[in-house]
């Protein structure tokens, strides 16, 4: 199992109810991580539009988990 | 080439200074302003939530893009973050280019980009005293939003 650490930002947080998980998981990209949290956690769940980013680079959904990466989930954004 | 986050009012005539170059002959700016409606509702402000890390790396990113895509000399992009009431400037991006037509063009790259691609988000809160992720169907269970993508 890995060790990773998990930040939700604007309505996945809300969600949630927490900011910041420290998950173990066998997710083998961030698109199985995000699918596990959506099992865990009521309220949160997939959205077409959502980003990731690991360790502060924007990553796709294909991205592979490594142990110690953190990983950070995007609700839609909406600036401007 | 400059893109900055604040939480604070935009100063776009700072901005503006910092553009002076007496090899072009256009600046093209947008300016994102509060509007006191969305949707059918009545909007009293906004609540911008950024990421400033990603946001600020990735909003360099895109004016760079900017620079290599069309013939432009400088651009600038300022975003606020926090409370916002209606009327208050939320986005400013400015372009200066020897000739109108790449400036026209790369601001509207930049702010097109900016509202896909950063890490920024928008509540809105309204005169009924609901609140609401703009874009978002995850507070909103009879899934109004509509936007597709590649997501999980």
């Amino acid at each position: 199992m890995k060790q990773v650490t998990v930040r939700l930002f604007a309505a996945f947080r809300e969600a949630a109810g927490t900011e910041t998980l420290e998950c173990s998981t066998a997710a083998a990209n961030v698109a199985d991580l995000f699918r596990e949290l959506c099992e865990q956690h009521l309220g949160l769940r997939p959205e077409a539009a959502a980003l990731v980013a690991v360790n502060d680079e924007m990553a796709d959904w294909h991205s592979p988990v490594a142990d110690g990466d953190r990983v950070l989930f995007f609700p839609p954004v909406a600036g401007g | 080439m400059k893109f900055q986050v604040s939480d604070t009012g935009i100063d776009a005539s700072a901005l503006s200074a910092e553009l002076e170059d007496v090899r072009c002959g256009a600046m093209a700016s947008f300016e994102g302003r509060v509007r006191d409606h969305n949707e059918g509702q009545e909007v009293l402000r906004l609540e911008y939530e950024v990421y400033r890390p990603l946001a600020t790396a990735e909003g360099m990113n895109i004016l760079n893009e900017a620079r290599s895509r069309f013939d432009i000399a400088d651009a600038v992009c300022a975003h606020r973050e926090g409370v916002l009431e209606v009327g208050e400037t939320a986005v400013i991006v400015l372009v200066v280019a020897a000739h109108r037509d790449a400036a026209f063009k790369a601001c509207r790259f930049i702010i097109d980009e900016v509202k896909r691609r950063l890490p920024i988000w928008k509540k809105e809160h309204y005169a009924d005293g609901q609140a609401h992720w703009v874009n978002c169907r995850i507070d909103d269970s009879a899934g109004a939003g509509t936007r597709s993508g590649s997501g999980p």
